[in-house]
Protein backbone atom coordinates (compact mmCIF):
# COMPACT_ATOMS: atom_id res chain seq x y z
CA UNK A 1 0.00 0.00 0.00
CA UNK A 2 1.27 3.47 -0.96
CA UNK A 3 0.28 6.35 1.31
CA UNK A 4 1.11 9.90 0.25
CA UNK A 5 1.46 12.67 2.84
CA UNK A 6 0.46 16.04 1.35
CA UNK A 7 -0.79 19.38 2.65
CA UNK A 8 -1.32 22.33 0.38
CA UNK A 9 0.38 24.86 2.66
CA UNK A 10 4.04 24.25 3.41
CA UNK A 11 5.27 23.81 6.96
CA UNK A 12 2.14 22.12 8.29
CA UNK A 13 3.98 18.94 9.31
CA UNK A 14 4.11 16.55 6.33
CA UNK A 15 7.63 15.43 7.15
CA UNK A 16 6.79 15.17 10.86
CA UNK A 17 3.87 12.85 10.07
CA UNK A 18 5.81 10.85 7.44
CA UNK A 19 8.87 10.25 9.61
CA UNK A 20 7.00 9.48 12.82
CA UNK A 21 4.65 7.15 10.94
CA UNK A 22 7.41 5.06 9.36
CA UNK A 23 9.16 4.78 12.73
CA UNK A 24 5.94 3.47 14.33
CA UNK A 25 5.29 0.54 11.99
CA UNK A 26 7.65 -2.34 11.16
CA UNK A 27 8.97 -2.91 7.64
CA UNK A 28 8.08 0.46 6.10
CA UNK A 29 9.62 2.23 3.12
CA UNK A 30 9.91 6.02 3.09
CA UNK A 31 10.26 8.07 -0.12
CA UNK A 32 11.10 11.74 0.30
CA UNK A 33 9.53 13.19 -2.86
CA UNK A 34 9.99 16.83 -1.83
CA UNK A 35 12.94 16.81 -4.22
CA UNK A 36 13.53 20.56 -4.15
CA UNK A 37 14.10 20.47 -0.40
CA UNK A 38 14.13 16.89 0.91
CA UNK A 39 14.34 17.09 4.70
CA UNK A 40 13.27 13.68 6.05
CA UNK A 41 16.90 12.77 6.60
CA UNK A 42 17.34 15.64 9.05
CA UNK A 43 15.32 13.39 11.38
CA UNK A 44 16.65 10.00 10.24
CA UNK A 45 20.33 10.92 10.07
CA UNK A 46 21.11 8.11 7.65
CA UNK A 47 24.28 7.91 5.61
CA UNK A 48 23.17 8.21 1.98
CA UNK A 49 24.51 6.60 -1.19
CA UNK A 50 23.71 7.43 -4.80
CA UNK A 51 21.41 4.97 -6.55
CA UNK A 52 21.18 6.65 -9.95
CA UNK A 53 21.33 9.95 -11.80
CA UNK A 54 18.07 11.35 -13.09
CA UNK A 55 18.47 12.68 -16.59
CA UNK A 56 16.29 14.24 -19.23
CA UNK A 57 16.87 13.35 -22.92
CA UNK A 58 17.51 16.65 -24.74
CA UNK A 59 17.79 17.15 -28.52
CA UNK A 60 21.07 17.51 -30.35
CA UNK A 61 20.74 18.59 -33.99
CA UNK A 62 22.82 16.95 -36.70
CA UNK A 63 23.46 20.01 -38.88
CA UNK A 64 24.53 17.83 -41.84
CA UNK A 65 21.06 16.29 -42.02
CA UNK A 66 19.00 19.32 -40.90
CA UNK A 67 17.26 21.22 -43.71
CA UNK A 68 16.04 24.03 -41.37
CA UNK A 69 12.39 23.15 -42.01
CA UNK A 70 11.61 24.23 -38.45
CA UNK A 71 9.09 21.45 -37.69
CA UNK A 72 10.89 20.60 -34.44
CA UNK A 73 10.69 24.18 -33.15
CA UNK A 74 7.05 24.57 -34.18
CA UNK A 75 6.18 21.35 -32.36
CA UNK A 76 7.91 22.21 -29.07
CA UNK A 77 5.32 23.70 -26.72
CA UNK A 78 8.04 24.62 -24.22
CA UNK A 79 9.90 26.66 -26.85
CA UNK A 80 13.13 24.78 -26.21
CA UNK A 81 14.10 24.96 -29.90
CA UNK A 82 14.43 27.95 -32.20
CA UNK A 83 14.62 27.56 -35.99
CA UNK A 84 16.84 30.40 -37.22
CA UNK A 85 18.15 31.21 -40.69
CA UNK A 86 21.57 30.12 -39.39
CA UNK A 87 20.55 26.84 -37.77
CA UNK A 88 18.50 25.27 -34.99
CA UNK A 89 19.33 26.58 -31.51
CA UNK A 90 18.54 24.33 -28.54
CA UNK A 91 17.70 25.58 -25.03
CA UNK A 92 18.17 22.42 -22.94
CA UNK A 93 16.92 24.01 -19.68
CA UNK A 94 13.44 24.40 -21.19
CA UNK A 95 13.28 20.86 -22.61
CA UNK A 96 10.90 18.43 -20.90
CA UNK A 97 12.35 15.42 -22.71
CA UNK A 98 9.17 14.39 -24.52
CA UNK A 99 11.05 13.37 -27.67
CA UNK A 100 8.44 15.01 -29.95
CA UNK A 101 11.03 17.01 -31.91
CA UNK A 102 12.72 13.79 -32.97
CA UNK A 103 9.40 12.22 -34.00
CA UNK A 104 8.35 15.13 -36.23
CA UNK A 105 11.78 15.60 -37.88
CA UNK A 106 11.46 14.30 -41.46
CA UNK A 107 15.25 14.07 -41.88
CA UNK A 108 16.17 12.07 -38.78
CA UNK A 109 18.40 14.98 -37.75
CA UNK A 110 17.41 15.04 -34.06
CA UNK A 111 19.53 12.89 -31.77
CA UNK A 112 19.12 12.84 -28.00
CA UNK A 113 21.64 13.04 -25.23
CA UNK A 114 20.95 12.76 -21.49
CA UNK A 115 21.16 15.91 -19.37
CA UNK A 116 21.50 15.13 -15.65
CA UNK A 117 19.16 17.21 -13.50
CA UNK A 118 19.01 15.33 -10.24
CA UNK A 119 19.82 12.18 -8.32
CA UNK A 120 18.10 9.36 -6.43
CA UNK A 121 19.75 8.47 -3.12
CA UNK A 122 19.20 5.67 -0.64
CA UNK A 123 19.88 5.33 3.07
CA UNK A 124 22.63 2.79 3.78
CA UNK A 125 20.69 1.44 6.77
CA UNK A 126 17.85 -0.81 5.67
CA UNK A 127 16.38 -1.64 9.10
CA UNK A 128 14.04 -0.68 10.69
CA UNK A 129 13.02 1.16 7.52
CA UNK A 130 14.14 1.60 3.97
CA UNK A 131 14.69 5.22 2.95
CA UNK A 132 14.99 6.76 -0.51
CA UNK A 133 15.02 10.37 -1.54
CA UNK A 134 15.24 12.44 -4.72
CA UNK A 135 17.31 15.57 -5.05
CA UNK A 136 16.79 18.08 -7.85
CA UNK A 137 19.93 20.01 -8.83
CA UNK A 138 19.96 23.70 -7.94
CA UNK A 139 18.57 25.87 -10.74
CA UNK A 140 16.59 23.04 -12.34
CA UNK A 141 12.81 23.26 -12.69
CA UNK A 142 11.67 19.75 -13.56
CA UNK A 143 10.94 18.15 -10.20
CA UNK A 144 8.41 15.74 -11.70
CA UNK A 145 11.02 13.68 -13.55
CA UNK A 146 13.04 13.18 -10.34
CA UNK A 147 9.88 12.24 -8.44
CA UNK A 148 8.78 9.70 -11.05
CA UNK A 149 12.24 8.13 -11.20
CA UNK A 150 12.38 7.97 -7.39
CA UNK A 151 9.01 6.22 -7.20
CA UNK A 152 10.23 3.46 -9.53
CA UNK A 153 12.12 2.17 -6.47
CA UNK A 154 8.95 1.49 -4.48
CA UNK A 155 8.65 -2.19 -3.56
CA UNK A 156 4.92 -2.78 -4.05
CA UNK A 157 4.92 -5.81 -1.73
CA UNK A 158 5.52 -3.59 1.32
CA UNK A 159 3.89 -0.43 2.66
CA UNK A 160 5.42 2.78 1.33
CA UNK A 161 5.07 6.30 2.69
CA UNK A 162 5.51 9.15 0.20
CA UNK A 163 6.44 12.55 1.64
CA UNK A 164 5.09 15.04 -0.94
CA UNK A 165 6.21 18.55 -1.80
CA UNK A 166 3.98 21.42 -0.61
CA UNK A 167 1.48 23.15 -2.88
CA UNK A 168 -0.91 21.65 -5.42
CA UNK A 169 1.14 21.99 -8.63
CA UNK A 170 2.81 19.43 -10.93
CA UNK A 171 5.33 18.05 -8.38
CA UNK A 172 2.47 17.24 -5.98
CA UNK A 173 0.45 15.56 -8.73
CA UNK A 174 3.54 13.46 -9.59
CA UNK A 175 4.10 12.56 -5.92
CA UNK A 176 0.54 11.61 -4.95
CA UNK A 177 -0.58 10.43 -8.40
CA UNK A 178 -0.32 6.70 -7.89
CA UNK A 179 -0.92 6.57 -4.15
CA UNK A 180 -3.63 4.32 -2.73
CA UNK A 181 -4.41 6.82 0.01
CA UNK A 182 -3.54 10.40 0.81
CA UNK A 183 -3.08 11.88 4.29
CA UNK A 184 -3.57 15.65 4.24
CA UNK A 185 -1.72 17.38 7.06
CA UNK A 186 -3.05 20.79 8.01
CA UNK A 187 -3.28 23.33 10.79
CA UNK A 188 -6.41 25.25 11.71
CA UNK A 189 -5.18 28.71 10.72
CA UNK A 190 -6.63 30.90 7.94
CA UNK A 191 -3.71 30.16 5.62
CA UNK A 192 -3.60 26.47 6.52
CA UNK A 193 -7.34 26.12 5.93
CA UNK A 194 -7.26 28.00 2.62
CA UNK A 195 -4.58 25.75 1.14
CA UNK A 196 -6.09 22.63 2.74
CA UNK A 197 -9.25 23.19 0.72
CA UNK A 198 -7.17 23.40 -2.48
CA UNK A 199 -5.48 20.12 -1.57
CA UNK A 200 -8.89 18.52 -0.90
CA UNK A 201 -10.01 19.54 -4.40
CA UNK A 202 -6.91 17.95 -5.91
CA UNK A 203 -7.26 14.56 -4.20
CA UNK A 204 -10.98 14.47 -4.98
CA UNK A 205 -10.27 15.15 -8.66
CA UNK A 206 -7.65 12.41 -8.64
CA UNK A 207 -10.11 10.05 -6.91
CA UNK A 208 -7.65 9.19 -4.14
CA UNK A 209 -9.24 8.26 -0.81
CA UNK A 210 -8.03 10.65 1.88
CA UNK A 211 -8.18 11.64 5.52
CA UNK A 212 -6.78 14.47 7.61
CA UNK A 213 -4.17 14.93 10.32
CA UNK A 214 -4.57 18.18 12.25
CA UNK A 215 -1.15 19.34 13.42
CA UNK A 216 -0.55 21.94 16.13
CA UNK A 217 -4.05 21.18 17.34
CA UNK A 218 -5.23 23.90 19.73
CA UNK A 219 -3.69 26.63 17.60
CA UNK A 220 -6.10 28.84 15.67
CA UNK A 221 -9.76 27.88 15.66
CA UNK A 222 -12.09 25.02 14.74
CA UNK A 223 -12.56 25.82 11.05
CA UNK A 224 -10.76 22.71 9.76
CA UNK A 225 -12.76 20.39 12.01
CA UNK A 226 -16.03 22.10 11.14
CA UNK A 227 -15.25 21.75 7.44
CA UNK A 228 -14.26 18.08 7.78
CA UNK A 229 -17.43 17.29 9.71
CA UNK A 230 -19.59 18.99 7.09
CA UNK A 231 -17.77 17.26 4.22
CA UNK A 232 -17.59 13.89 6.04
CA UNK A 233 -13.80 13.83 5.83
CA UNK A 234 -12.27 11.55 8.47
CA UNK A 235 -9.88 13.13 10.97
CA UNK A 236 -7.23 10.46 11.42
CA UNK A 237 -5.11 12.05 14.13
CA UNK A 238 -4.60 15.27 16.04
CA UNK A 239 -1.08 16.28 17.08
CA UNK A 240 -1.24 18.91 19.84
CA UNK A 241 0.48 22.30 19.70
CA UNK A 242 2.95 21.06 22.31
CA UNK A 243 6.22 22.73 23.34
CA UNK A 244 7.91 19.37 23.84
CA UNK A 245 7.08 18.21 20.30
CA UNK A 246 8.33 21.54 18.93
CA UNK A 247 11.57 21.29 20.91
CA UNK A 248 12.26 17.73 19.71
CA UNK A 249 11.54 18.85 16.14
CA UNK A 250 14.04 21.69 16.46
CA UNK A 251 16.64 19.16 17.61
CA UNK A 252 15.91 16.84 14.67
CA UNK A 253 14.45 14.10 16.89
CA UNK A 254 11.25 12.31 15.74
CA UNK A 255 8.93 12.78 18.71
CA UNK A 256 7.70 9.15 18.74
CA UNK A 257 11.20 8.20 19.92
CA UNK A 258 10.90 10.29 23.09
CA UNK A 259 7.20 10.48 23.86
CA UNK A 260 5.64 7.16 24.85
CA UNK A 261 2.23 6.35 23.45
CA UNK A 262 2.66 8.14 20.13
CA UNK A 263 4.02 5.10 18.26
CA UNK A 264 0.79 3.32 19.12
CA UNK A 265 -1.26 6.26 17.85
CA UNK A 266 0.58 6.39 14.52
CA UNK A 267 0.43 2.59 14.20
CA UNK A 268 -3.33 2.68 14.87
CA UNK A 269 -3.75 5.33 12.18
CA UNK A 270 -1.83 3.17 9.71
CA UNK A 271 -3.93 0.09 10.58
CA UNK A 272 -7.13 2.06 10.11
CA UNK A 273 -5.99 3.32 6.68
CA UNK A 274 -4.75 -0.12 5.62
CA UNK A 275 -7.97 -1.86 6.62
CA UNK A 276 -10.18 0.88 5.20
CA UNK A 277 -11.93 1.29 8.54
CA UNK A 278 -11.22 5.02 8.70
CA UNK A 279 -13.81 5.40 5.88
CA UNK A 280 -11.65 7.69 3.74
CA UNK A 281 -13.54 10.04 1.46
CA UNK A 282 -13.27 8.89 -2.13
CA UNK A 283 -15.27 11.19 -4.33
CA UNK A 284 -17.80 13.22 -2.41
CA UNK B 1 17.71 47.82 -43.78
CA UNK B 2 14.80 46.26 -41.87
CA UNK B 3 14.24 47.72 -38.42
CA UNK B 4 11.90 46.01 -35.91
CA UNK B 5 10.09 48.00 -33.19
CA UNK B 6 8.12 46.27 -30.40
CA UNK B 7 4.63 47.78 -30.22
CA UNK B 8 1.22 47.54 -28.61
CA UNK B 9 -0.60 47.71 -31.95
CA UNK B 10 -0.04 47.82 -35.74
CA UNK B 11 1.56 50.65 -37.68
CA UNK B 12 3.76 53.71 -37.24
CA UNK B 13 1.39 55.56 -34.88
CA UNK B 14 1.05 52.66 -32.44
CA UNK B 15 2.42 53.04 -28.92
CA UNK B 16 5.64 51.12 -28.29
CA UNK B 17 5.77 48.12 -25.94
CA UNK B 18 9.00 48.06 -23.91
CA UNK B 19 8.80 44.26 -23.43
CA UNK B 20 10.37 42.20 -26.18
CA UNK B 21 9.15 38.61 -25.72
CA UNK B 22 5.62 39.54 -24.71
CA UNK B 23 4.90 42.60 -26.85
CA UNK B 24 1.72 42.46 -28.97
CA UNK B 25 3.21 43.37 -32.38
CA UNK B 26 6.48 43.62 -34.23
CA UNK B 27 6.37 46.63 -36.56
CA UNK B 28 9.01 46.19 -39.26
CA UNK B 29 10.09 49.23 -41.22
CA UNK B 30 12.28 48.98 -44.29
CA UNK B 31 14.49 52.09 -44.23
CA UNK B 32 15.20 51.93 -47.98
CA UNK B 33 11.71 51.34 -49.38
CA UNK B 34 9.85 52.97 -46.50
CA UNK B 35 7.43 50.02 -46.29
CA UNK B 36 5.81 49.31 -42.92
CA UNK B 37 4.62 45.82 -42.00
CA UNK B 38 3.12 44.74 -38.66
CA UNK B 39 3.26 41.16 -37.39
CA UNK B 40 1.40 39.71 -34.42
CA UNK B 41 3.71 38.25 -31.78
CA UNK B 42 2.42 34.70 -31.33
CA UNK B 43 4.72 34.22 -28.32
CA UNK B 44 2.65 36.72 -26.32
CA UNK B 45 0.72 34.06 -24.41
CA UNK B 46 3.43 31.38 -24.23
CA UNK B 47 3.67 29.76 -20.80
CA UNK B 48 7.45 29.85 -21.12
CA UNK B 49 10.15 30.58 -23.66
CA UNK B 50 8.31 33.62 -25.08
CA UNK B 51 11.59 35.46 -25.69
CA UNK B 52 12.92 32.50 -27.69
CA UNK B 53 9.84 32.31 -29.89
CA UNK B 54 9.80 36.12 -30.37
CA UNK B 55 13.50 36.28 -31.27
CA UNK B 56 13.04 33.41 -33.69
CA UNK B 57 10.20 35.31 -35.39
CA UNK B 58 12.18 38.56 -35.64
CA UNK B 59 15.19 36.69 -37.04
CA UNK B 60 13.06 34.95 -39.67
CA UNK B 61 11.41 38.25 -40.65
CA UNK B 62 14.87 39.41 -41.67
CA UNK B 63 15.22 42.27 -39.19
CA UNK B 64 18.73 43.70 -38.88
CA UNK B 65 18.03 46.00 -35.94
CA UNK B 66 15.65 45.64 -32.98
CA UNK B 67 14.39 48.69 -31.06
CA UNK B 68 12.81 47.72 -27.75
CA UNK B 69 12.90 48.22 -23.97
CA UNK B 70 14.28 45.02 -22.50
CA UNK B 71 15.64 41.70 -23.72
CA UNK B 72 16.16 38.60 -21.57
CA UNK B 73 19.03 36.10 -21.73
CA UNK B 74 17.51 33.43 -24.03
CA UNK B 75 16.19 35.97 -26.54
CA UNK B 76 19.49 37.83 -26.50
CA UNK B 77 21.47 34.69 -27.31
CA UNK B 78 19.37 34.22 -30.46
CA UNK B 79 19.59 37.88 -31.52
CA UNK B 80 23.36 37.89 -31.14
CA UNK B 81 23.69 34.51 -32.92
CA UNK B 82 21.84 35.93 -35.92
CA UNK B 83 23.65 39.27 -35.68
CA UNK B 84 20.70 41.56 -35.00
CA UNK B 85 21.70 44.93 -33.52
CA UNK B 86 19.75 45.54 -30.28
CA UNK B 87 18.91 49.08 -29.12
CA UNK B 88 16.95 49.94 -25.97
CA UNK B 89 15.22 52.96 -24.43
CA UNK B 90 12.32 53.47 -26.85
CA UNK B 91 9.45 55.80 -25.85
CA UNK B 92 6.20 57.11 -27.36
CA UNK B 93 5.14 55.74 -30.75
CA UNK B 94 6.85 53.51 -33.30
CA UNK B 95 7.61 56.66 -35.34
CA UNK B 96 9.20 58.27 -32.24
CA UNK B 97 11.36 55.17 -31.73
CA UNK B 98 12.59 55.25 -35.33
CA UNK B 99 13.41 58.97 -35.10
CA UNK B 100 15.34 58.38 -31.88
CA UNK B 101 17.25 55.56 -33.59
CA UNK B 102 18.14 57.72 -36.61
CA UNK B 103 19.32 60.47 -34.28
CA UNK B 104 21.55 57.96 -32.44
CA UNK B 105 19.71 58.43 -29.16
CA UNK B 106 19.07 54.75 -28.43
CA UNK B 107 21.61 52.80 -26.40
CA UNK B 108 23.12 49.69 -28.00
CA UNK B 109 23.47 46.64 -25.70
CA UNK B 110 25.79 43.67 -26.03
CA UNK B 111 24.28 41.58 -23.23
CA UNK B 112 20.73 40.95 -21.93
CA UNK B 113 19.28 43.82 -19.88
CA UNK B 114 16.43 41.85 -18.24
CA UNK B 115 16.19 38.60 -16.30
CA UNK B 116 14.26 35.55 -17.47
CA UNK B 117 10.48 35.95 -17.07
CA UNK B 118 10.77 39.75 -16.56
CA UNK B 119 8.12 40.35 -19.24
CA UNK B 120 5.53 38.39 -17.24
CA UNK B 121 5.46 40.92 -14.40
Amino acid sequence: MKIAIASGKGGTGKTTVAVNLVLSVEGMQLFDCDVEEPNCNLFLGQELEKVEDVSCPVPVIDSDKCTLCGKCATFCRYNALAALPTGIMVFPFLCHGCGGCGLVCPEGAVQEEPRVLGVVEKGKTTAPLEFYRGLLNIGEAMATLVIRTLQEHIDASRPAIIDSPPGVACPVIAAVGNADYCVLVTESTPFGFHDFKLAVEVVKLMKIPFGVVINRDGLGDSRVEDFCRAEKIPILLKIPNDMRIARLYSEGIPFVEEMPGWKEKFAAMFKAIESGSESGVMNA
Amino acid sequence: MKICVTAKDKGMDSGIDPRFGRCAYFVIVDSESGSVNSFENTALDASGGAGIRAAEAVANLGAEALLTGSVGPNAFSILSEVGIEVRIGIKGTVADALNAYREGKLEAIDSPNASAHAGMK
